[in-house]
């Protein structure tokens, strides 16, 4: 089990890697946007697996604050985009 | 190798399938909203399937239920989330391929 | 497989401090910012320090994106082109970075038990804290009983945080002119925020007080408690979220909280003990420990999440206005 929960951890690495790539470099704004959310909530899985993979369960408080910090930047970078024009 | 255990892989596995699915989507697809729908469906899939994957590795204890309360929330935020995002993006003027280059999709059709 | 991932995350930490460098709007590289806090999050709880990691993410990525991104709207997007020569920066830069590398080959080898700081006080803690204040979570006996003198001072600093950005920005009244504020369109979010905010403030009390036997405690707990109202005044806008908390009361319970801090120290010395000194709150020396701990923490949650919250209003509020104008 532990093996496939390591293949697990990698892949999702893998899957956060390219979010990141697609922050870095983005057609438009709302583009970034998505990668950084993608990267959040695959952040999350990413936590919760390491966490059984460890041994530590307590890891899950963590993945909770992930989701929920993910989802109010998000509300934020919406909000914001009322203020100013998100074309660059 | 137990019966939960087989049944865990299994679900642990298709949830990275969909996980890299869906992030070969967020580059191969042409315009933002076909990404935006590869990246939602899958995030939404892929985090049912890994969290029900690990939600049998627990004894049924306090993990359980932070486990169910993670997926709970994904569930409800990450749609959301892309859902608002999808609607931003329109108004803020964004267009589809489609509209954009009429022409480039006939083209594909034919 | 520990220091495979260390080593993945912090390639990956790198890469986004560098990108972070050639980017010129400032949008993107409040988003990327973001991105970095979440990866030294992950970083701190790939070396168990899951404390540091709750509190990094909460913080880091959470409440400062929030304030940029608010900050951004007052300010404008674009980075300034600079028009100064680069090449004595870098070369303080490099000198600087050499000395550090060089002051680094003097270290102690990286994890080995004998360096220093595992000999100073850490063992104290470890063998004598479940004798003397009998936590499960060695970091909150730390944090709030050993040097619980720090944490008041840490809290003090909370506090002044806020009295320096309100005498910057100060809470601006709402005035007939200000355009109707919320996210009046997103029709689904409305719907998710009344779900998603009652089970973000219980999970808040949870780690506010389950912090004793797991990662968190009051500055964790104060923080998301603070995300959950700013998520109301982001979705239902800032008028709204006046009428559940105002600025005013948010002010008293900053003050309150740094105060019940403070007493609970006064009160132990009036017992007899030093300031502090939870040992004198009972009977039982332990039973007092744990007492002055829930009390402690409880004032340094109601702080920081009337600090945390009345800051992000002064932005929001200052936001609006730079909208109107």
């Amino acid at each position: 089990m532990t093996g496939i929960l390591a293949a697990v951890c990698i892949a999702i690495l893998v899957v956060m890697a390219i979010a990141l790539a697609r922050a870095f470099k983005a057609p438009t704004v709302y583009d970034r946007i998505l990668g950084v959310n993608m990267f959040g909530t695959k952040t999350v899985l990413f936590i919760a697996v390491i966490g059984f993979l460890m041994g530590r369960p307590d890891f899950l408080d963590i993945a909770i604050v992930y989701a929920l910090i993910n989802f109010i930047g998000m509300v934020a970078v919406l909000r914001f985009f009322e203020y100013t024009s998100p074309i660059e | 190798m137990l019966f939960l255990d087989i049944v865990s892989s299994i679900l642990l596995l298709a949830g990275i399938f969909f996980g890299l699915s869906g992030a070969v989507g967020l580059f191969r697809f042409p315009d933002f909203f076909t990404r935006v729908h590869a990246a939602s469906v899958t995030d939404s899939i892929a985090a049912i399937l890994i969290i029900g994957g690990l939600l049998l590795q627990t004894s049924f204890d306090l993990n359980t239920a932070k486990l169910v309360f993670i997926l709970l929330f994904l569930m409800v935020t990450s749609p959301t989330a892309s859902h608002a995002l999808a609607k931003s993006a329109r108004h803020g003027g964004l267009l589809t391929l489609a509209e954009t280059r009429p022409e480039d999709k006939q083209e594909h059709t034919q | 497989m520990a220091e495979f991932i260390d080593l993945v995350l912090l390639a990956m930490l790198a890469l986004t401090a560098l990108r972070i460098i050639f980017l010129k709007d400032l949008f993107a590289v409040v988003m990327l910012f973001g991105i970095y806090s979440f990866l030294s999050a992950l970083i701190f709880v790939n070396l168990d320090a899951v404390d540091v990691a709750f509190t990094e993410a909460s913080v880091g990525a959470g409440i400062s994106t929030v304030l940029m991104l608010g900050t951004l709207a007052l300010t404008g997007r674009k980075e300034k082109p600079s028009t100064h020569s680069t090449l004595l920066p870098l070369f303080v830069v490099l000198v600087t970075g050499a000395a550090l590398i060089y002051g680094t080959l003097d270290m102690p080898p990286f994890g080995d038990p004998d360096n220093p700081v595992h000999q100073h006080v850490a063992p104290r803690y470890i063998e004598e804290s479940p004798k003397e204040v009998g936590l499960p979570n060695m970091v909150t006996s730390v944090l709030a009983s050993y040097r619980g003198f720090d944490t008041l001072g840490e809290t003090v600093v909370v506090f002044s945080a806020l009295i320096g950005v309100f005498s910057l920005l100060g809470v601006r009244r709402k005035q007939k002119k200000d355009l109707d504020s919320g996210l009046e369109s997103h029709r689904v979010l409305h719907v998710v925020a009344k779900v998603i905010i009652p089970l973000v403030i219980l999970f808040a009390l949870y780690v506010q007080f389950h912090g004793d036997f797991g990662p968190g405690g009051g500055f964790q707990a104060g923080v998301i408690a603070a995300a959950a109202f700013i998520l109301y005044a982001l979705v239902f806008g800032l008028p709204k979220a006046f009428a559940v908390v105002g600025p005013k009361f948010l002010q008293w319970m900053a003050a309150f909280g740094v105060l019940l801090y403070a007493s609970v120290g006064l009160y132990s010395m009036y017992k007899g003990g030093h300031f502090l000194d939870y040992n004198q709150l009972a009977a039982d020396p332990v039973a007092g420990q744990h007492y002055g701990i829930i009390i402690i923490e409880l004032g340094v949650g109601f702080t920081v999440f009337a600090v945390m919250l009345n800051i992000f209003y002064a932005f929001g509020s200052q936001a609006e206005r730079s909208n109107v104008q």
